[in-house]
């Protein structure tokens, strides 16, 4: 049973969006990272890139499996993970401690399509 | 029965009643009855291996093996025995890729044996375990080129082969990939036109050294002038050369590519033969193809495996950068005992023999007032030259006296001039040169 | 040498030479030297052996492979089937070897036939009227295929067909493929038997779509009995139907792809003619065409008038995919293997291939989870061990194989079931072999379920035990150089 935490957002695409005023944080799910297994490279878009929800902004790789990164939330990224970058398995330990970008939101309003840790866990079974 | 097949008739009879079935048709119910063929295919009799040996030796006598001076991408250099002997051993020659990597550390080492080989070679970082050809390796060195550069526009020198060039084409136009070609002057890529045409919505830029008027063209700071506007440089290059001559990564290139035909493969028509891709570590990922790496075993015995698969068709599927998946591994094995054998000292011997050899054909030519300098410029095995002797007449002399030699490969607007191709190689002897020069020498118009 | 470890870069010693070559007999005047700043600055690192060295070192990594010949290779969908001796020594005929792919048609009318030949017989055999044999793999000869389709619209002024219909249970090739050739990829649903949903096919034919690529049989070796309905479909829709070729060997002898309506067929010559895998390559596959499409084909092209062959490209042609003619000394063992097997044995293949895979599919599935019924063509597929309460694996059974000296079938392929295993006899396997090989696979089966950590931790007598990928993925030493740089960083924290 993967974890799901309260309080945050999630995509459908198994992306969470933690949300600080208008900065969002996005990773990938507990879930998402233990269909992966041992990931070995994760490839992030630099700061002032624009992310667009429900599009790519970067994939995460483990041995056998590829997947892309849908953004939840329309944004310019701020800052991305080094340490992810440089240590992919640490998602594999602890998916919701590291995030993988910061954006700046763009438009709130996109924040209210997403699902709920409840709502989530539902489909991440 | 027939000799492929190991089937009695009382195994048919065990096997059939095991499955439950009494005729073989019904396993075929599937197949709708107006697709079904009911006919013997409209082909040639079962031949004996004497007929079919007579048949072949027959058809092979219908080639003529001439003494060969002309390369353009296919070069006569000697294929030393024991490279056959060794590729045809069962164990490399029948396996398939090495999908069970502890029954295929055979094929895994030689791999990572070749890709450091090309890495040597190349100058470059990073090599995958090969490509079909030269021109298709270049063709997929753009796709990497516009996957790295996100851009859609490539440039391509009017000095690369025109064999590599219209592969390049093929896979541009249908890609949807924008091709601008930058002209030459004095066989070599015209700089002030490159600066003109070097802008932000360029991919990268195509050049082929030495080009494919064997001229060995000086790159110095393109690479530069590319990078500056975030573009790429990729450099195709005939790989035996590049034991002597400054790599692609001295001049700076992202990617190289080319044939490694030169290493130890018979000329045979054009295939198979094997193209090589390197480049720098940090493009690994944007690699097509398989890729080896060397890992350990549960036991910590050192070990290879093929690695970065999440890149490759069967993974990625339609996002994967290429779609290559069978490539010309065994060619790679050619190449890898090749370079083993020859070890540094004799690839530059090779070289050596070759740039006399063909230094000592030019000149030859020259005095004989029959051909001229095409070129003021610099080249190693192979050169073209001018003449106004009509191609029938030396494509007929030369055929006679069991040479190929001289291939136009340019008839210039006016008619009246035309250029040859010549390449030798270390096979060649002065003799035999002295003898092409007496045939060609010998004409008259 | 039961240990030998080295690589050939560590067998190296300065000074050791394996070649020999001409003296230079050219005027002194001649010197590379005079090249100067042309020149490389530092040496090649190259090793430096004895010919000996060479030859114990490869034939040493040899013992370390397993081939065709070393046992029996059930690797479904890749057509393992014994490869001819005879083949290799006439392909490397002296008149095949040592011809440059420039010289001029007269003096190389002996390959020129023989393309012309095979052309002929392919097409024959598929059931086309026009082939290349240019392509150089199967996926290159998808990507022509798929190239020819698109000319084809284009050249009818038809520019919105860029859809290409691919089924979900398609080999990666395919998709992969339709994206290189610059198409988009529909992919539609499967039945649940792996078959083409024909309700999905027409919910999605529509006058944006250029073609569908099928595989027939299809991944789960089951012939699509629909598949007349599903051309009519597609043609009915302006579409061409293409035929990856991949699964060909079944239909020898049984059915034609050009007959059930596929305008576009590519063959793999590595497989359903024999000539030898190479460990990933060289392979072959010539691409082959109805009619209306012959002039679309890539050049170089081989023509014959009055029993002369000759080299011409039609205006119309897609253009080169090659440098030159493709694997020709590839091309010219198929051509001999199907002189050998002429038209009295060669239709034969398809049925032999059905009943060894049948039989082994009827002899195991008391063991092993048969997910589909009725009868498979040349391939069975399983989705795993019936009894799966001990947790053992596809993978754990594909490695316990390694260990009773067989290769392992294909595996977590197709993507339709979790634990695929896809066994692919041949025709050119005897009834012992299977024999054999079921013997064996009961024997997995009990392991797996009396002493399951048995299978979980095989293989146990190969060379090496399972290899740690992510290690590779994650450390990137893809080159000698890279090693030695890993050693000293290594041996630095020591």
């Amino acid at each position: 049973m993967s974890k799901v935490v309260e309080g945050l957002y999630y995509a459908q695409s198994h992306e969470w969006l933690k949300v600080e005023g208008n900065i969002g944080i996005i990773g990938v799910s507990d879930f998402a990272q233990a269909q992966l297994g041992s990931i070995v490279f994760v490839d992030l878009p630099e700061v002032g890139i624009q992310v667009t929800k429900e599009v790519e902004f970067g994939a995460v790789e483990s041995v056998k499996a590829a997947s892309d990164l849908l953004s939840p939330i329309s944004g310019v990224v701020i800052e991305n993970n080094q340490a992810v970058i440089d240590d992919p398995e640490l998602i594999n330990k602890d998916a919701f401690a590291n995030w993988l970008i910061k954006v700046e939101i763009a438009n709130p309003s996109e924040i209210d399509q997403l699902l709920s840790a409840a709502d989530y866990r539902s489909i991440s079974k | 029965m027939f000799k492929y097949f190991p089937h009695t008739e009382n195994d048919l009879f065990a096997m059939k009643a095991k499955i439950g079935i009494r005729n073989t048709a019904d396993l075929f119910r599937d197949i709708p009855e107006n697709v079904a063929f009911r006919r013997d295919y409209d082909i040639p009799s079962a031949m004996s291996e004497i007929e079919l040996r007579k048949h072949l030796e027959a058809l092979a006598a219908e080639n003529k093996t001439p003494i060969v001076f002309s390369g353009m991408g296919a070069y006569d250099h000697y294929n030393p025995a024991i490279i056959a002997q060794l590729v045809n051993r069962e164990e490399f020659l029948t396996a398939y890729t090495p999908y069970q990597p502890e029954v295929a550390q055979g094929t895994l080492q030689y791999i990572f044996e070749f890709q450091s080989m090309v890495a040597m070679l190349s100058g470059m970082e990073v090599a995958n375990a090969s490509m079909y050809d030269g021109a298709t390796a270049t063709a997929e060195a753009m796709f990497m080129g516009l996957a790295i550069a996100k851009r859609n526009k490539f440039l391509v020198s009017a000095t690369v082969s025109p064999f590599v060039l219209d592969v390049i084409k093929t896979y541009a136009h249908f890609r949807g990939v924008e091709i601008v070609m930058v002209p030459m002057k004095d066989g070599v890529i015209d700089r002030d036109e490159l600066l003109a045409l070097i802008g932000d919505d360029i991919a990268g830029l195509i050049v082929q050294k030495p080009n494919f008027y064997g001229i060995i063209e000086d790159y110095t700071g393109i690479a530069d002038q590319l990078h500056a506007k975030k573009a790429i440089l990729i450099e195709n290059n005939d790989i035996s050369t590049l034991a002597v001559l400054k790599t692609p990564s001295d001049d700076g290139a992202d990617i190289a590519c080319g044939d490694c035909q030169s290493l130890g493969m018979p000329l045979a028509f054009g295939g198979p033969y094997l193209g090589y891709m390197a480049t720098k570590k940090a493009y690994a990922r944007k690699l097509p193809g398989r890729i080896v790496g060397q890992s350990f075993d549960k036991n910590g015995k050192r070990a290879y495996v093929l690695t970065l698969q999440a890149r490759e068709q069967h993974i990625r599927r339609e996002k994967a950068n290429s779609n290559i998946c069978s490539n010309q591994s065994l060619m790679a094995l050619y190449a890898t005992i090749y370079l083993a054998l020859m070890g540094p000292d004799g690839l530059k011997e090779v070289n050596e023999m070759a740039y006399s050899g063909a230094h000592y054909l030019y000149d030859e030519l020259l005095k004989t007032g029959k051909f001229f300098v095409a070129f003021e410029q610099p080249f190693l095995k192979e050169f073209v030259v001018k003449t106004s002797l009509p191609p029938d007449l030396i494509r007929h002399a030369l055929d006679e006296a069991g040479m190929f030699a001289a291939v136009v490969i340019d008839e210039t607007a006016s008619g009246m001039q035309m250029l040859l191709n010549f390449a030798v190689t270390e096979k060649r002897t002065k003799k035999e040169i002295d003898c092409l020069v007496a045939v060609l020498g010998g004409l008259s118009c | 040498m039961l240990n030998y470890d080295r690589l050939v870069f560590e067998q190296s010693v300065k000074g050791r030479k394996g070649y020999s070559l001409l003296n230079n007999t050219y005027p002194s005047k001649y010197q590379m030297a005079d090249l100067g700043a042309k020149l490389r600055l530092k040496t090649v690192p190259l090793p430096e052996l004895s010919e000996l060295d060479v030859v114990r070192h490869y034939t040493l990594l040899s013992q370390k492979n397993f081939g065709v010949e070393t046992g029996f290779y059930p690797l479904g969908s890749c057509t393992m089937k014994y490869n001819p001796k005879i083949n290799e020594e006439l392909a490397a005929l002296p008149g095949f070897t040592r011809i440059h792919p420039l010289q001029y048609p007269s003096s190389i009318q002996g390959t020129l036939k023989i393309y012309r030949y095979l052309s002929e017989m392919l097409s024959e055999i598929v059931g086309m009227d026009a082939f290349t044999l240019n392509p150089f793999a199967g996926a290159h000869g998808e990507l022509t295929g798929l190239m020819i389709m698109k000319q084809y619209h284009l050249n009818r002024q038809d520019f919105k067909r860029t859809k290409v219909i691919v089924p979900d249970a398609a080999h990666g090739t395919n998709p992969a493929s339709s994206a290189v050739a610059g198409m988009d990829i529909i992919e539609i649903p499967s039945t649940a038997s792996g078959l083409v949903d024909i309700e999905q096919l027409k919910a999605v034919l529509n006058d944006d779509v250029a073609g569908m690529m099928l595989t027939n049989p299809n991944t789960l070796g089951i012939f699509d009995r629909n598949i007349c309905e599903i051309c009519r479909l597609v043609h009915e829709a302006g579409g061409l139907m293409y035929y990856d070729g991949a699964n060909l060997n079944a239909l020898l002898g049984q059915a034609r792809p050009g007959d059930m309506g596929f305008d576009i067929v590519h063959v793999n010559l590595h497989k359903t003619f024999s000539t030898p895998h190479g460990g990933g390559g060289p392979g072959s596959g010539p691409v082959g065409v109805k009619k209306k499409l012959a002039h679309l084909l890539p050049g170089p092209q081989v023509k014959e008038t009055d029993g002369f062959c000759y080299i011409e490209t039609s205006a119309e042609s897609i253009g080169r995919v090659s440098g030159f003619f493709g694997n020709t000394l590839v091309w010219i063992r198929a051509y001999a293997y199907i002189l050998t097997l002429g038209k009295e044995n060669i239709k034969q293949v398809g049925e032999l291939a059905t009943i060894n895979a049948n039989y082994v599919k009827e002899s195991l599935k008391d063991d092993y989870l048969l997910p589909i019924e009725g009868p498979c063509m040349h391939e069975c597929v399983f989705d795993g061990l019936l009894d799966k309460s001990t947790n053992v694996t596809t993978l754990d059974i594909a490695k316990r194989l390694l260990d009773f000296g067989y290769h392992a079938p294909t595996i977590y392929f197709p993507l339709l079931f979790h634990q695929s295993i896809m066994i692919e006899p041949t025709e050119t396997e005897s009834k012992q072999t299977l024999d054999d090989f079921i013997a064996v696979m009961k024997t997995v089966a009990k392991e797996a379920k009396e002493h399951p950590d048995i299978v979980k931790e095989a293989p146990h007598a190969t060379l090496v035990s399972r290899i740690d990928e992510v290690y590779a993925a994650k450390k990137m030493i893809l080159t000698y150089q890279d090693l030695l740089e890993e050693n000293a960083k290594i041996n630095e924290v020591k």
